[in-house]
């Protein structure tokens, strides 16, 4: 016999997350080519401190590149997450969710604070 | 004249309990491993349970184990298997052993059922044909995936399946993705929804190990990723509640 789960998926919801998780990582990808871009010419002259926030901090177009790249992360990687305790685990569906709803929660934190502080070191 | 004979291992038993048990069996020239398997049931012992019917390739049933990898046994001659002159031959994986080499298929066919991978007519005797172009893009993506044989080597290849016990698998939902596209199949919603979830198409990892195993050259991983794309469509319109 088929196994049912005690929280039974919703066919919306997991269309539509499935899709979040697509949508995310075409905006991950073109982020991750900038980040990995900036950072091999961020080096050439040696990486400081100062460099990094004499090139970041008070720049509106760094705080909003990186506040869309902290947000495609708080999308795709709790989506990704969920699958994989559901695989690798015997935790049930609501438990998953709810990990999964709090490492959202802590990427988008942390991340949006480090992309924000960044920000107000800055300018000249 | 002193026949030529090589090792067959045999799994004997169920899932419990159970050993590889090994036979010599005399090589012959395009034999297949099902020629090996009701040899040794036939000759050496009638004990031995598996499963088969028509040994042309059309039936499905006759799956099995062989060196490691699923198979079907009637199409694959023992030349191109053979390792070091022996042969492994075991029940599939992913599914219940009844005995020996015959597994219980009855989750494989219920997770048919439960993708809604039937037919749903809405015409009667009184209606035209369908007219359906060989060139319809829909009319090809069916076709693609029409041929199978409901074998269960994909099932067994399937690593999601292994891990996730609701996993419709790649049959269900190829045989689905065939379903959607039928122009006369009045059951498209009612089924994209049975396929949408956590054991349905979105739990598919593309990577194909299905694809590389069927033995009609199938390629199930597009089949689910064109479900997976109808469902996604569909939950944006809200057609998914
Ligand atoms: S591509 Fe999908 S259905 Fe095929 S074996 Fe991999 S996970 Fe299973
Ligand atoms: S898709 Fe291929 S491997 Fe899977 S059941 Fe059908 S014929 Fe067998
Ligand atoms: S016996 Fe029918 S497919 Fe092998």
């Amino acid at each position: 016999m088929i196994e049912e789960t005690a929280v039974p998926s919703n066919p919306q919801t997991e269309a539509r997350l499935w899709l979040a998780q697509r949508v995310s990582a075409m905006v991950l990808a073109l982020c991750i080519v900038v980040h990995l871009a900036t950072i091999i010419m961020a080096v050439q002259g040696g990486l400081s401190a100062a460099e990094i926030v004499g090139r970041v901090g008070g720049s509106e177009v760094w705080l909003v590149f990186y506040g869309v790249f902290v947000l495609a992360i708080t999308v795709h990687a709790p989506i990704g997450l969920r699958a994989i305790l559901n695989e690798m685990t015997k935790l049930s569906m609501g438990r998953i969710n709810l990990l999964c709803f709090l490492a959202a929660v802590m990427l988008g934190y942390l991340g949006l604070k480090v992309a924000i502080r960044f920000y107000m070191l800055g300018g000249a | 004249m002193s026949e030529e004979t090589f090792t067959v291992s045999v799994w004997r038993g169920d899932d419990e309990v159970g050993r590889y048990q090994d036979y010599e069996v005399p090589r012959m020239e395009s034999q297949t491993v099902l020629d090996v398997i009701t040899y040794i049931q036939r000759r050496l012992d009638p004990n031995l349970s598996y499963r088969f019917a028509c040994r042309v390739g059309v039936c499905g049933s006759c799956a099995m184990t062989v060196n490691g990898k699923p198979r079907w046994t009637c199409r694959t001659h023992v030349s191109k298997v053979i390792e070091d002159g022996r042969l492994e031959v075991a029940p599939l994986r992913n599914l219940k052993v009844i005995k020996d080499l015959s597994v219980d298929m009855t989750d494989f066919f219920d997770k048919w059922a439960k993708a809604e991978a039937r037919f749903v007519g809405g015409s009667t005797r009184h209606d035209d044909f369908a007219k359906v172009s060989p060139d319809d893009k829909r009319r090809q993506e069916a076709s693609a995936g029409i041929e199978c044989i409901g074998c269960g080597v994909c099932y067994a290849t399937c690593d999601v399946v292994a891990w996730n016990t609701e996993y419709l698998g790649p049959a269900a939902l190829n045989r689905a993705w065939t379903l959607i596209n039928d122009e006369r199949d009045t059951g498209r919603l009612s089924r994209l929804k049975a396929v949408s979830g956590t054991g349905g198409c979105q739990a598919c990892h593309s990577q194909q190990g299905c694809v590389e195993r069927c033995p009609k050259h199938l390629n199930p991983t597009a089949s689910i990723a064109g479900l997976k794309r109808a469902t996604a469509m569909a939950a944006l319109k809200g057609e998914l509640k």
